[in-house]
């Protein structure tokens, strides 16, 4: 037995040519929020759907609360809710109908719960899930997520298309399954805020490749942001290993840099350079850093 | 109690409720014995995840400046103990880096400055007067 909640080793993936998943390696611990980042079509959605067992591991193992999510499937969804973009709902039904459809798969359903979300988020059950609005829908796909108090929670971009209130909605849930069940939650989220406000450990996923990823504080204190002026035009920064970005502003450069601080600092005394200011990177300046390099460095050099 | 957190200025944001707590009790905005917000309670207030506030608490905990009760909340230590005392001294002490610093940087002596508290001194005991 193995008390990590997910254990994923060298899982690969093709589709086709693609290769969607690339030798990922991960651990998921109880009682944490993870985030998971990366730009679209990148393996965030591919990656869940191996912790789901929807997909099966061509290269590589996925074990979920210690077994594999294809061969014992039933009893690995029981335990996870799953909230998706992408919900998918039978329109003839009335809400109190599906909520009474889905509470029937999960032995460990909690009508208290449930009815309580429902009343809540101001949703009449006598209503057709047909009639409902996007926010709504989101809702009840919440509702249907969290109330049989799975122990992992994966939340693949709950946010999208979503108002402030519903996202907020959804925000609650996952703090509250984790502050007082310590249940452990996955979301993948667009919105970088959102994620460094919401995750305890990042994953940061860029095609197929799990390219970073540690406790939020880890990340920050491993990036830093540089202010720096100069008297003098100068251009040379990226060259310095570990420098992710450099943008320029009149004779002040803004430098992000990863474990590189001090040779940072070095090249700007000896180039006579002075250090305005110098913090953490956002996870916002981290993710641009890695994700967006290749752009960053051409703009830069422009 | 009142806490804003803020991602621009890369203070880790456990840390940014540590220092907000620890100025609210110092200035009394924070009584003895009052309770703090229960951890879930502030993270969805805040929108951030419960682990965070559980550091924020501990480290304050650890600090002296909050207790906690056995299967209850988490509440505020004596203000007027010797660690409160101590905390109250550390951000005076800050304050008075940064004003030394930015004086130094405009080019003010260090006589200049004493010279300028003495007049504020002066001024604030006679609007206290009048008011």
């Amino acid at each position: 037995m193995t008390d990590h909640v997910v254990e994923i080793r060298n899982l690969s993936r093709d589709f086709g040519k693609t290769k969607a998943l690339e030798s990922v390696s991960l651990d998921v611990k109880p009682g944490l929020v993870y985030g998971l980042v990366g730009a679209n079509g990148q393996g965030k959605t591919t990656l869940m759907r191996h912790i789901l067992g929807l997909l099966r591991a061509q290269v590589g193992t996925v074990r979920v609360f210690g077994m594999d999510p294809v061969r014992d499937a039933v009893q690995v969804l029981q335990r996870i809710g799953y909230l998706s973009e992408h919900r998918e709902m039978p329109d003839w039904m009335r809400i109190d109908e599906l909520m009474r459809y889905t509470a029937a798969f999960h032995p460990n359903w909690d009508n208290d719960y449930a009815s309580e979300l429902v009343r809540v988020f101001g949703l009449d059950g006598s209503k057709k899930v047909k009639d409902l609005s996007k926010g709504m829908r989101a809702q009840i796909g919440l509702i249907a997520a969290v109330s049989h108090k799975p122990d992992l929670l994966l939340l693949d971009e709950p946010s999208t298309g979503l108002d402030a209130v519903v996202r907020k909605d959804i925000l609650n849930e996952i703090i509250r399954a984790v502050a007082d069940d310590g249940r452990t939650a996955i979301f993948s989220s667009h919105l970088l805020d959102e994620v460094e406000q919401m995750s305890d450990y990042v994953f940061m996923i860029d095609g197929g490749k799990l390219v970073l990823h540690g406790t939020l504080e880890e990340l920050q204190e491993q990036h830093a942001v540089l202010s720096i002026h100069f008297a003098e035009p100068c251009d040379d920064v990226l060259k310095i290993e570990g420098v992710l970005s450099a943008e320029q502003l009149g004779q002040t450069w803004t430098i992000t840099c990863n474990g590189a601080k001090d040779a940072v600092q070095n090249w700007a005394a000896e180039s006579g350079g002075e250090i305005v200011s110098s913090r953490s990177a956002s996870l916002q300046e981290i993710f641009v850093g890695h994700v967006g390099r290749d752009r960053v460095l051409v703009e830069a050099g422009a | 109690m009142q806490i804003e957190i803020t991602l621009q200025d890369g203070v880790p944001i456990y840390r940014q409720i540590v220092n907000q707590v620890k100025y609210q009790i110092a200035s009394g905005r924070l009584s003895t014995d009052e309770e703090l917000p229960a951890i879930r309670a502030l993270a969805q207030r805040l929108s951030i995840t419960p682990n965070t506030v559980v550091k924020a608490y501990s480290t304050l905990e650890n600090e002296g400046l909050v207790y906690k009760k056995q299967g209850a909340g988490t509440y505020v230590a004596d203000t007027k103990s010797p660690l409160a005392k101590k905390e109250q001294r550390r951000l005076l002490t800050q304050r008075a880096d940064a004003l030394l610093t930015e004086a130094s940087q405009f080019g003010f002596a260090f006589d200049e400055v004493v010279e300028l508290l003495k007049k504020r001194q002066d001024a604030i005991n006679k609007g206290t007067k009048k008011g």
